[in-house]
């Protein structure tokens, strides 16, 4: 596949090239940060979904060799020439794309970002793979889906000082009323270090010995967590989850000693971002605060005062799909 | 530099002087490789000959350009400043720091360029006064610059520069032409003048081409040397002046890699790299062909990775074809 791609470019560099596409498509360019890397390319498989959905959409899939700013700026300045409709990007930098962004809405392009964001001014509109408030619910939730009649859970956290988990788990503790029965009984910190996860992991298991599960809103946190329960022969016992990459922990899954997982899922997003441009750019809706902006299979999302929206629950892998995403990210 | 001598001697600028043909040759043949690129880019993509898109594409090239301009003459001197590019980012930090403690613009330029000037006195003096390879200085300055950028700033950004900085990256001379396309033209005459038309330049043929010979001469070789290393950290922080004003925020990662970019412009441009000869306007035709190559396979979405196949290829292209000329006409005769 990537080296058909890679054939095709060559051919079109040597000169076989046909011309644009059919001028009456749809040109949305999905700009990542680098090429290459697995996380996106789902998402640009996410985005060809979205096209083929629309129909009439072109969607033009670049991103520099490496993950820099300044080559970032060079392919949206091509992107800014061709006069593509909409440019969706993830961006290396905050600030840095800010002027040439701001030059491509200018020119009456269409400018998301998606996965990581563009400071306000160079965008019109941010879409972020989840929200703190669903991550925070999506934690509690995957624990207590197995534990039917309540039981003791334990967080294995990064660092006291980790801004994203300490929110997760602020929001984790807000709708612990929905799931009753459910007792967190510690709350340990393995500072994303895996020795140090790994002890902490053991010590919870020690000091808790009806210990239900582990949620580690962490990845370095779940792999460690999973390993010392295996390694304690408590799987089916204690059941980890959290926040986790599949290619890391499809071991897990495979040996029980995590029922399922959560992370983010690259496709939906590819796919939401192309919708999102899309909707923007045929002026079928406006970015504006407290617009609600149909994307697809995926439902609607609403833009908050900064323009930005959450884009659904992280989403879960277990036995059933993980052995489709191990290999992607 | 009061030696009368040198400037009634006639101290060659190319290898051997039966050379000389041949170089005309390769800035002909770039020439020719760049109106080439230029006529397919316009038959590629109806985008390509549009004024304005034309004009953004200069940004490919003209940061690059200035530091490869300084970079020629000290690499024709048979050294090299690898640390270039964590320069600019060491000077885009400085000029962040300035910016917070409340710099106007002209402020922070003088800031800009001192860092870089300053930058580039260090290296110098590692290599002229400790006699130490330029090669092993600057790869280690360009961790150690880079280094203390990351120190000062880890993952944050300076990002409020204010409006008036944006002029040198994103302002306009007249019409199309920007201000950094301006810098560069000046700078390519400058340096131009420098290296083909006066004492200095002369000299520093003279010391790529024997140092000893040179100092023997009655250069002052350690003192050319220096200047240029001082010419190199200073066009860095003009790089540096215009990249941060372009990109209106410094992160320590700005830049990164643009060191070997750099390099590639000038060996393109026909400068031999180890030392003795080339020329200024072989540099300015290879920074065209660079930005012209970038910008015509982005616009074709040609993927940056086959770009990088493709520099690499032209730029051995364009050095053994002159060989592989000379080759075949010696077996011909």
């Amino acid at each position: 596949m990537k080296f058909t791609k890679l054939m095709t470019s060559v051919a079109v560099a040597a000169g076989l090239f046909t011309g644009p596409a059919a001028a009456e498509d749809m040109r949305i360019a999905l700009v990542v940060k680098a090429l290459g890397i697995g996380f996106f390319e789902a998402a640009a498989e996410g985005a060809e979904e979205a096209a083929k959905e629309l129909g009439g959409v072109e969607i033009i899939y670049t991103g520099p060799t490496d993950t820099t700013a300044e080559g970032q700026i060079e392919v949206i300045n091509s992107l800014i020439a061709q006069r593509v409709d909409a440019i969706a990007v993830s961006a290396n930098d905050t600030d840095a794309l800010v002027p040439t962004l701001k030059k491509a809405m200018q020119r009456g392009i269409t400018v998301i970002s998606w996965d990581s964001g563009v400071a306000e001014a160079g965008r019109q509109a941010h879409l972020n793979p989840s929200s703190n408030a669903l991550i925070g619910n999506m934690i509690i939730k995957l624990a207590a889906d197995h534990l039917p009649d309540g039981g003791e859970v334990a967080v294995l956290s990064a660092t006291t000082t980790s801004t994203n988990q300490n929110i997760w788990i602020d929001e984790m503790n807000k709708v612990m009323g929905n799931y009753p029965g459910i007792e967190v009984v510690s709350t340990v910190y393995g500072d994303d270090l895996a020795d140090k996860s790994y002890r902490e992991a053991t010590g919870l298991m020690q000091s808790h010995p009806e210990l239900d599960a582990i949620i580690a809103p962490t990845s370095v946190g779940i792999v460690a967590a999973a390993q010392a329960v295996a390694d304690a022969g408590k799987i089916g016992q204690v059941n980890v989850t959290g926040l986790g990459l599949p290619s890391e922990m499809a071991g897990a899954i495979e040996s029980g000693a995590s029922k399922s997982f959560a992370i983010w899922n690259p496709i939906d997003l590819g796919y939401s971002a192309t919708m999102l441009a899309h909707q923007l750019a045929t002026e079928a809706a406006t970015a504006e605060p407290g617009a609600e902006i149909s994307i697809g299979r995926m439902g609607a999302i609403t833009l908050d005062e900064t323009n930005s929206a959450a884009m659904a629950d992280p989403f879960v892998y277990d036995a059933s799909n993980i052995d489709a995403f191990k290999s992607i990210f | 530099m009061s030696h009368a001598d040198t400037q009634t001697r006639h101290v060659p600028d190319r290898l051997r002087p039966s050379l000389y043909a041949h170089l005309v040759g390769w800035e002909s043949l770039l020439l020719a490789v760049a109106v080439a690129v230029f006529v397919f880019n316009a038959f590629a993509s109806p985008y390509f000959l549009d004024a304005w898109n034309l004009s953004d594409a200069t940004f490919n090239f003209t940061e690059k350009a200035m530091i490869a301009f300084a970079m020629a003459m000290l690499i024709i001197a048979g050294e090299i400043d690898l640390s270039v590019a964590s320069i600019i980012a060491l000077s885009s930090t400085v000029m962040g720091l300035a910016m917070q403690m409340g710099a106007g613009t002209p402020v922070l330029v003088l800031v800009g360029l001192t860092t870089g000037l300053l930058c580039g006195a260090f290296n110098g003096a590692l290599v002229t006064r400790l006699g130490l390879p330029s090669i092993v200085v600057t790869i280690g300055t360009m961790s150690l610059f880079r280094g203390v950028s990351y120190i000062i700033l880890g993952d944050g950004a300076f990002t409020r520069y204010p409006a008036s900085f944006a002029w040198f990256g994103q302002g306009y001379a007249f019409w199309v032409i920007s201000v950094e396309f301006v810098i560069f033209v000046l700078l390519a005459i400058f340096f131009g003048i420098l290296l083909h038309k006066t004492n200095f330049g002369r000299m520093v043929y003279a010391i790529g081409n024997n140092a000893t010979g040179a100092l023997f001469s009655g250069i002052r070789v350690d003192r050319v040397k220096f200047v240029l290393f001082l010419m190199t950290g200073l066009m860095s922080g003009l790089a540096a002046v215009c990249l941060t004003s372009r990109l209106g925020s410094t992160r320590p990662s700005i830049a990164s890699g643009m060191e070997l970019e750099i390099v590639t412009m000038v060996v393109l441009g026909g400068i031999n790299i180890l030392g003795g000869s080339g020329s200024i306007p072989g540099v300015v035709i290879a920074a065209f062909v660079m930005g012209l190559v970038t910008f015509g396979l982005g616009l074709l979405n040609v993927p940056g990775i086959v770009m990088s196949i493709f520099i690499g290829l032209l730029l051995i292209g364009v050095i053994a074809l002159p060989r592989l000329w000379a080759i075949w006409r010696k077996r011909t005769v």
